[in-house]
């Protein structure tokens, strides 16, 4: 191969390989549906715009989509900053245990949560505060789920901050809180936006929390678009609403992407063993076990709550557990919960390195090549996250339904579908690194005469590969607990970990709900089984980064 | 130690190739989405089966099918051997989902046979021609008020009434008396005791909602759900909710001891009890029950209507009739079927049936759902 023809293809492939992924499976899908909502019977029809745009119930339903979507991220970014500044700061025992069980909420179905939400805080609560029906509880709620992305997408980039930028303010005469907002913050800014983009984007299509916990008036966009399709069918609506989402979302997305680029601070970034410490001070000591406390309250208690009742619903002890391997056995709703986890483990592990090629690629695009171009590629490699599953699901339906891309019913449909969300997550976890590490030292490599393939190895591989496994494990745990895609690509015999608690979910009597339970604790095992596995993996000697 | 600059750094002029690419590929998807949305006209379809090769294609049966069909491995496999027909099955959401999505994918279905629409929207099924007529000689053993289609487009397999459900012991404990028909449930003694499933979400909801009406009429419905509302009723999505988590007389335990499920609910909650109570725990309102029935059809447009047939017929025949109780806690429709013994022994059979005619539904749905959620919900 030429030189040039080399040079060529290490220009193009990274662009082209992501657009080609998100034309096929994204855009191509979402623009048969809404054309086919728009456009009927050979000739286009907008009536359904101004029907739309003209409803009260509409507005109030996007106000709503908004501002419970804004409201969330706060309470989620709140939350998840100083448990992010717990992990990076501050050595403690159990702390990588910790730190891949921060996942273990993002991948529980939302049904069991909910109703571990509502032992918690619904109205026999033994906390004797009732918050069901209130927006506080979906509040809570997608805090819950969501706190790991800020957490450990802010944590990444802090564990490696030079901590002497800090100490020196201290030295000057500045208070923590002051050296913290003057010097810590600004550095993490784009680790933070780009994980409140993400929680974002999550809450702002949220479909089971809204409707288990949000009482019967909640509405999101998510939920009216599901009605018009799924249930009505009302094709036209349903696409005039994905249109409106799509447009406020790429709107949001391309303001980020400007005000991003615009943001980013290069810096030296440090092995984390060098930034974090024992807490020592008493004000460290009590943030250290002040921190802990809140985590184990607020993470730990709905999560005790399911393994409790797994061993308490359908017959004290491990009734239940036993059942999983036997009800319903001789019939082919039976799933044996080895095939299960064997399912969701391959299911998982295909759409994590879809995903990370993909994304890895799209982020070195994103971090590396300049121009308003990039703004938009990075902005459409988002908008599968904010996008309503529904519409996603129903146009594989119609358009991925003949050759060449003949996929209704195929196996590789379930990674897929995955990956298109995975993939964002994996480019936002690694630009803001890309962008971090300092030019300095690629520079210098360059003017040593290393070729840029030598550049990219020895000086941002290993600070890149932590980064890449953070987002690896997102991927991975996003496609453990996906259900939306799994249950809508209807694969009887492939059935996944979630899709099996469901079918319990589905059935009368005790005993199914107890398996249910059970099932979703051998879900949390195994997704921080797996989480702990990847935090783990190293580059060789440089692991430290 | 650190340098701070802004990344304005690696400025290669690169930045138009990257936007021009994106913009071919937004052109590329456009185009692609229009044709294969309006490309696809009946007679494209048509001409792509070929008729008289109908049987002659690989592969397996494929039957489009609800989250809840269930069928014991041995009946299936049975059918498999003894007609060499081999069996895929599809979920496809609930039954509204299943069928809207059958719907959609008409001119290209995903399967050959379907399971699971019920009377409540077999009217959008039959204005979309979504079933070829197909006569099973298994009819004659079923009871001519479950055969609802003079064109046989569709044949009835099961019926699974929606009833309301109450928790026996929670009534027993707070010393109220059990409500009698569905009118009471507006009186102050059930203030917040009820639990309903959104019709616009839920397959049961729906059904009670047409309850609702059947019983009360056109012009009374509204005003059984204004006070319904005043008397403090929950609305949940979907049936788990309802009966898993809201529901006093479940597993779940929750706060509510009324709730919308299904006829042969009771039995599952004495399925797995050791020693069975003589009584079920839970029990279901009178005169509270609407019709529910389940129906097959061989899709339009399969090219193994031969096999789809003999499926079907499969499906009304004794042995599967008599396996579905337990696997779906549906009941049967063919006569000669026996039921099992936990189904005759709690499953009270509702003599006042509610029910309305699939063309009034058909023609109605819609705007009563919209009706619902302007009295209930907003």
């Amino acid at each position: 191969m030429s030189r040039r023809l080399a040079r060529w293809l290490a220009g193009w492939v990274p662009v082209a390989v992501p657009l080609a992924f998100f034309a096929a499976f994204f855009a191509y899908p979402v623009g048969a549906i809404v054309v086919r909502g728009l456009h009927p019977d050979g000739h286009w029809n907008f009536a359904a715009f101004g029907h739309v745009l003209a409803s009260p119930i509409y507005q109030r339903v996007a106000w709503f989509t908004v501002w419970q979507a804004a409201a969330s991220t706060v309470v989620t970014v709140v939350i998840g900053l100083p448990l992010a500044g717990l992990f990076a700061r501050f050595e403690f025992r159990g702390k990588r245990v910790l730190w891949s069980l921060l996942l273990v909420p993002f991948v529980l179905p939302t049904v069991v949560v909910g109703a571990a939400f509502l032992s918690l805080l619904g109205p026999h609560a033994a906390l004797g505060i009732n918050l069901q029906g209130t927006i506080w509880l979906v509040l809570i709620a997608h805090a819950f789920f969501n706190v790991a992305v800020v957490t450990r997408t802010v944590g990444g980039l802090w564990s490696h901050l030079d901590p002497d930028l800090e100490a020196a303010a201290r030295t000057l005469g500045a208070s923590p809180v002051r050296a913290f907002r003057q010097i810590t913050l600004p550095l993490l800014r784009p680790a933070i936006a780009a994980s409140a983009s993400i929680v974002f984007l999550f809450c702002f299509t949220s479909f089971g929390i809204i409707l288990l916990l949000g009482g019967s008036h909640a509405r999101t966009l998510e939920v009216e678009i599901y009605d018009q399709t799924a249930r009505f069918l009302h094709l036209d609506l349903a696409a005039v609403l994905a249109v409106l989402q799509l447009v406020g979302v790429a709107t949001a997305l391309i303001i980020y992407s400007r005000h991003q680029r615009r943001r980013a601070v290069e810096q030296s970034l440090r092995p984390r063993s060098e930034v974090a410490h024992r807490p020592v001070t008493p004000g460290e000591r009590t943030f250290v076990t002040g921190a802990l406390a809140a985590m184990a309250l607020f993470l730990g208690l709905p999560l005790l709550v399911l393994i409790l009742r797994s061993f308490s619903t359908g017959g004290m002890g491990l009734q239940a557990w036993r059942a999983l391997g036997s009800t319903h056995r001789g019939s082919t709703l039976f799933v044996s919960p080895l095939d299960a986890v064997r399912n969701s483990l391959g299911f998982a592990a295909t759409a994590t390195v879809i995903a990370v090629v993909v994304g890895g690629l799209a982020a070195w695009v994103v971090a590396r090549r300049p121009g308003r171009g990039v703004v938009w590629f990075d902005a459409a490699l988002m908008l599968p996250l904010g996008t309503s599953a529904v519409t996603v699901g129903f146009g594989f339906l119609i358009a991925l339904d003949r050759p060449p891309l003949d996929l209704r019913g195929s196996l590789w449909l379930v990674p897929i579908a995955q990956a298109t969300v995975a993939v964002p997550f994996v480019i936002r976890t690694l630009v803001p690194v890309l962008r971090s590490i300092d030019t300095n030292l690629r520079e210098a490599a360059a003017v040593l005469g290393a070729s840029p393939g030598q550049v990219w190895r020895e000086v941002d591989l290993p600070i890149v590969f932590r980064a890449v496994l953070v987002s690896a494990g997102f991927a991975f745990a996003i496609s453990l607990g996906e259900f939306g895609a799994t249950v809508f690509l209807a694969r009887a015999d492939h059935p996944t970990v979630p899709i099996a608690i469901y079918r319990f979910l589905g059935q009368p009597g005790a005993l199914n709900l107890g398996q249910a339970y059970a099932l979703s604790v051998v879900l949390m095992a195994l997704t921080a089984a797996a989480i702990l596995v990847v935090d783990r993996l190293r580059v060789g000697s440089l692991g430290e980064f | 130690m650190s340098s701070f600059r802004p990344s304005s750094l690696p400025t290669r002029p690169r930045s138009t190739p990257v936007l021009a690419m994106v913009a071919v590929v937004a052109a590329f998807v456009v185009l692609a989405a229009s044709c294969s949305s309006s490309g696809r006209t009946p007679d494209a379809s048509a001409t792509s089966q070929a008729p008289g090769t109908t049987e002659s294609v690989a592969g397996p049966l494929v039957l489009v099918t609800h989250d809840s069909f269930a069928v014991s491995d041995a009946v299936l496999h049975d059918f498999e051997t003894r007609t060499g027909i081999q069996v895929k099955i599809l979920h496809e959401g609930d039954a509204v989902e299943m069928v809207n999505k059958a719907i959609l994918t008409k001119s290209n279905p995903e399967g050959d046979v379907l399971f699971g629409i019920d009377n409540n929207t077999l009217n959008r099924a039959y204005d979309a021609g979504l079933f070829e007529p197909y006569a099973s000689s298994g009819l004659d053993q079923i009871d001519s008020q479950y055969q609802l289609d003079d064109q046989h487009r569709v044949t009835p397999i099961d019926h699974a009434d929606v009833c309301l459900n109450y928790d026996v012991g929670w009534f027993t404990q707070h010393g109220i008396v059990a409500p009698t028909s569905m009118d009471d449930l507006t009186q102050p003694a059930y203030k917040g005791l009820l639990v309903v499933e959104n019709p616009a979400t839920s397959t049961p909801g729906l059904a009670f909602m047409l309850a609702s009406v059947a019983h009360f009429g056109d012009n009374g419905w509204t005003n059984y759900w204004k006070q319904l509302r005043a008397n403090d009723v929950q609305v949940v999505d979907g049936w788990e909710q309802a009966y898993n988590t809201a529901f006093s007389g479940s597993a779940g335990k929750g706060d509510k001891p009324i709730v919308v499920s299904y006829a042969t609910s009771p039995p599952a909650e004495v399925l797995n009890a050791n020693p069975a109570p003589a009584t079920a725990p839970t029990a279901v309102v009178p005169g509270s029950c609407f019709r529910q029935i389940e129906f097959a059809g061989v899709l339009t447009g399969t090219k193994r209507a031969a096999a789809a047939q003999v499926f079907i017929d499969f499906l009304v025949g004794r042995q599967f009739q008599e396996d579905m109780p337990l696997q779906m806690y549906v009941e049967p429709v063919n006569g000669q079927a026996t039921e099992p013994e936990v189904f005759t022994k709690y499953v009270v059979r509702p003599t006042d049936l509610l029910s309305l005619d699939p063309a009034t539904i058909g023609s109605n749905r819609d705007g009563w759902i919209d009706q619902w959620t302007t009295t209930v919900q907003r």
